[in-house]
């Protein structure tokens, strides 16, 4: 079991306390997953030319300080590295994906959570008050966010397993189910220069979308194939720039509610979670069908 | 007397312990239940009576095992609401999530919007009636009761059916294993008319319903079929 949440504002003023209704809707599946939580918010874009990543230090005590020298050493366009806890965001004028090469190569202790230009990707272990504590969470501004609580069920507990995770640049993926098929699917991806960090299944399913968003396809056409190629059971929540999509598997066994209102849209495993919300007991709420994609834009 | 119950203020707990106090009696009290803002097991195991009225929406479990009990939801219900109800009255105003009156003995279930994948899913004597559609594997291996459903019925209805017998009025996805089109005889029709009138349904003709069942090919053992085992 794992507890999804994701919210979408409408207007200004909504996006304005985006973090002070977003805590709510993570605690509330706090029962639904324990173990660790995440966070992907769209916000504050960098501008053109730039690019942000978020980064994630695995090891107990490690010297930032040093760490932002060689890199902008090696990197002179690096225009900021801003410290929150264990995590940093990192704004650059160069490609991610030379960013992230350095940084494996140069600190393997440092993830690389997201890139892109408005997304930032906060987890970690522990219950998911801790994690909306520990990133102030509730005082995020921003478009839209999703999170994640995760019960594990298939692999370990620790910050790396635990969701959101990127399926590329201001893209992200959180998950509620389980995959049979990713281990095969993982080494073929491998095969494909898809990189993997976890023995996660979920983070075979990002690997996936990351995969076919290579090749040029859609986000639908990428969830299209994903329908076809994923064994398992799943509702996906799809963080992008502009909004987020929701699909379930076509069993359809993971729940998931969506409800809509002038203000918001917002998803959730349950209703309860989205009870919290703004004019909720009025709002116009459904249960997305199997199969099918849904997805909000700005 | 109705007696207000405020789950704002209290726990779901403390509420099924009150209503359980009446269980084993003949106590017809009305009971009124504020924000229940999707909690879970509101109202299960009653055994009593009571009409218990929930504002808002509900979570998973709702109305569980009910016994004589007639509960409404004015709103949307979570899954496995009036999962394995023995008698009594459970009415949603709203939509019911998946396997809504899964393995219900008895007793009737009334969904005035849609519900979703599993509805009556080994049901095994409720009568269930949907104002709307329902989902995927509606009645897998439903064994007994009757499933009305006044719109459409999703994939794989009646899969490994058993003796339950299933009316649609809109279209059909499609039959699951063993699960065939019936004649529609007068009596079926007295029955359909007599579920509609008892769950509220308006604006629908029981002539209007096509009727599917067991063709009793899967679950009696033939003999030809020895070596396939």
């Amino acid at each position: 079991m794992c507890g999804i949440v994701g919210l979408f504002a409408k207007t200004p003023e909504f996006e304005s306390q985006l973090g002070h209704y977003l805590t709510p809707m993570l605690l509330e599946m706090t029962d639904r997953g324990p173990d660790s939580a995440g966070v992907a918010v769209y916000r504050n874009p960098v501008p053109d030319g730039q690019v942000k990543l978020t980064l994630l230090s695995t090891a107990p005590w490690f010297a930032w300080q040093d760490f932002e020298n060689a890199l902008r050493y090696a990197f002179p366009g690096v225009t900021g590295l801003w410290l929150m806890g264990n995590h940093a965001i990192l704004t650059a004028f160069a490609a991610s994906a030379d960013l992230a090469g350095w940084i494996r190569a140069n600190y393997p202790a440092v993830r690389v959570n997201s890139s892109g230009s408005t997304i930032e990707i906060y987890k970690q272990k522990g219950l998911p008050a801790e994690v909306a504590h520990n990133f102030g969470v509730s005082q995020f501004v921003g478009t839209h966010a999703l999170a994640h609580t995760r019960m594990a069920t298939e692999s370990a507990v620790t910050t790396e397993h635990s969701h959101p995770f990127s399926t590329g640049e201001d893209l992200c993926l959180v998950h509620n189910g389980s995959l049979s098929n990713h281990n095969r699917l993982r080494t073929q991806l491998q095969k494909r220069g898809i990189h993997f960090t976890t023995d996660n299944d979920s983070e075979v399913a990002a690997g996936f979308l990351t995969w076919r968003l290579m090749e040029g396809d859609s986000l639908e056409a990428a969830l299209d194939r994903a329908i076809v190629e994923l064994d398992g059971f799943y509702t996906f929540a799809i963080g992008t720039r502009d909004g987020f999509a929701v699909l379930r598997d076509p069993i359809a066994c993971k729940p998931a509610v969506i409800a809509e209102t002038d203000q918001w849209v917002a998803m959730a495993s349950e209703y309860r979670a989205l009870a919290v919300l703004p004019g909720a007991d009025q709002a116009e709420s459904w249960e997305p069908a199997p199969g099918r994609i849904y997805s909000w834009s700005h | 007397m109705v007696h207000h119950f405020d789950l704002a203020h209290a726990s779901t707990r403390d509420l099924n312990h009150a209503l359980h106090a009446f269980n084993g009696t003949d106590n017809d009290t009305a009971w009124q239940i504020k924000n229940a803002n999707g909690l879970h097991n509101l109202a299960v195991g009653l055994d009593a009576p009571l009409t218990v009225d929930i504002e808002g929406h509900v979570g998973y479990y709702c109305a569980g095992m009910n016994k004589f009990a007639r509960v409404t939801v004015h709103g949307n219900a979570g899954p496995g609401v009036a999962e394995n109800m023995m008698s009594g009255v459970v009415r949603i105003t709203g939509s019911a999530s998946q396997y809504a009156g899964a393995t219900a003995h008895g007793g009737l279930l009334i969904i005035e919007g849609h519900a979703s994948s599993r509805c009556g899913i080994s049901m095994k004597g409720v009568n269930i009636v949907v104002h709307g559609s329902v989902g995927h594997m509606s009645a897998f291996m439903a064994q007994s009761g009757r499933l009305v459903v006044c719109g459409d019925a999703g994939d794989a209805l009646g899969d490994s059916l058993y003796e339950a017998r299933l009316y649609v009025r809109g279209n059909v996805a499609g039959l699951g294993a063993d699960c065939v089109e019936k004649v529609m005889k007068d009596k079926h029709k007295y029955e359909v008319d007599g579920l509609l009138r008892e769950a509220g349904v308006s604006g629908a003709d029981a002539a209007e319903f096509r009727r599917f069942g067991s063709a009793r090919k899967l679950y009696n053992f033939n003999v030809d079929n020895a070596d396939a085992y």
